[in-house]
């Protein structure tokens, strides 16, 4: 029988990442393509690259068919037809990343401590914290837009540097977390909800307009706020899925290993 | 041009594995465990009803106030549109043309984007689909940068506590304008590119 798909599944001889023979939690048996044969050089495929590590992908946007390519340090593969990007080569390690996050999450602590900042007007002398923002949009029974605040820049960037830590401390001492996939999920969906680095915006435009009326002094969160904007960009622009997940595979072969001896 | 739905694929939307699609039961990502389709399901439909209920909302995000301020004999509210007006003529123009991208000009080109996207996509358009694709990953890039008006409003409100005689409040134009950076960001998310190259795609 002449097979006009070049990728099969290795072990049943699917077609690759099949759900049927290949139990959950064994990448290995996914990522094992084998390269398109002679015969298969007519058909519509993109040219495979050498080696038998190669494997297929399609594009998020425009669900073009491709092969991937060995990327170098911080290189992007695009997509040939729409331009996406389809895939991220390595940006950083573990260690950078958990560093990070760590960095992260302390400077999110100090940033919900502090006040932002402070205003004096005749003796008025009024801070503005985080917290205290939403809890005066609440006391204007604009409950809903005390929500949208409160979710926006305290309790989901928490909780996606929270799930972070909980995903890569033990990633970094060769452990798998229970409920990786679930967590993984959790972060990507959360991740464009949490918008600190707009709020930053919002409170220097803030600021701006008050330093008319009254005198405006900066408090210790919006310079930790600032370096947890920088901190926290650098970390999800080097965050790569495919890193990721190659890290938990890593892990798993340790385990594993660890069980036969 | 050969895509994954054509061979019985699909890539995970969150994950990006390439897996194999089953026939009629629900399949899941072997990797990342998340419900695979071959398209998003019903991404017309429901982005149309996002839409709509986007544009119903941007009403009343520009015309009942953001900002309320009273004093014991004057009122005073300010929609988005004054509030911009207001930086204008106290001389920060950077300012204002900052706050006047991200409240006007980025929601309004969100929701005529994404229009003009369903529409093409429904009239199965053939036309520039790579100008699209960049026009829909735009729309999803800049849509988050729209809630700056919201959290001026809320440190705004919070700093500025006059006393007992006046006050200042969040007005119900900050609620609707909320819901309408909400709603277009599902609308968004919703939205499938890949239908744009499904209608193109015919054409090669």
């Amino acid at each position: 029988m002449r097979k006009t798909v070049a990728d099969y599944c290795s072990r049943c001889q699917h077609r690759i990442a099949c759900n049927i023979c290949c139990p959950i939690n064994s990448p290995q048996s996914i990522y094992r393509v084998n390269p398109p044969s002679s015969s298969d050089l007519r058909s519509p495929w993109p040219p495979a690259p050498e080696g038998n590590a190669a494997r297929l992908i399609a594009c998020r946007d425009c669900d073009l068919l491709q092969y991937e390519v060995p990327l170098k340090r911080h290189a992007d593969a695009h997509c040939v037809r729409c331009n996406s990007v389809l895939y991220r080569g390595t940006r950083t390690g573990i260690n950078l990343m958990l560093a990070l996050m760590l960095a992260c999450a302390l400077l999110l602590i100090v940033s919900n401590l502090f006040p932002i900042a402070v205003l004096e007007t005749q003796g008025a002398h009024v801070e503005a914290t985080l917290f205290n923002t939403v809890l005066t949009v609440y006391d204007q029974q604009r409950e809903l837009v005390a929500l949208l605040v409160l979710l926006t820049t305290i309790l989901l960037p928490a909780l996606e540097i929270g799930c972070m830590l909980y995903l890569l401390i033990p990633l970094w001492l060769g452990r798998v977390a229970p409920n990786t996939p679930a967590l993984f999920r959790l972060v990507l969906a959360i991740h464009p909800w949490s918008m600190m680095e707009i709020f930053l915006l919002g409170v220097l435009v803030t600021l701006v307009k008050l330093t008319d009326f009254a005198t405006i002094i900066p408090g210790v969160s919006l310079w930790s706020f600032c370096a947890l904007i920088v901190f926290f960009t650098m970390a999800s622009s080097a965050f790569s899925t495919r890193d990721f997940w190659e890290w938990v595979d890593a892990s798993k072969a340790e385990q594993s290993k660890e069980i036969f001896l | 041009m050969t895509t994954a739905l054509t061979r019985g694929l699909t890539s995970c939307h969150t994950c990006g594995l390439l897996s194999r699609l089953s026939g009629n039961e629900a399949s899941h990502c072997p990797r990342c465990l998340a419900r695979l389709h071959g398209r998003k399901p019903d991404s017309l439909s429901r982005t149309w009803a996002l839409v709509v209920l986007a544009y119903v909302l941007y009403i009343p995000a520009n015309l009942l106030p953001i900002l309320e301020s009273r004093a014991l004999l004057t009122a005073e509210s300010n929609t988005i549109m004054s509030g911009i007006v207001l930086f204008w003529e106290g001389g920060s123009w950077m300012i204002a043309a900052l706050v006047f991208i991200a409240s006007v000009v980025v929601p309004l080109t969100k929701l005529l984007a994404l229009t003009w996207l369903l529409v093409s996509v429904q009239m199965k358009s053939r036309a520039k689909p790579y100008q699209r694709t960049q026009l829909y990953r735009m729309v999803e890039f800049i849509g988050r940068w729209s809630m700056l008006d919201i959290y001026v409003v809320a440190l705004t409100v919070t700093l500025v506590q006059v006393g007992s005689l006046a006050s200042i409040e969040v007005g119900p134009g900050a609620l609707a304008f909320g819901a309408v950076v909400v709603i277009t960001m599902f609308a968004a998310r919703s939205f499938d590119p890949r239908l744009i190259w499904d209608a193109a795609g015919d054409a090669e």
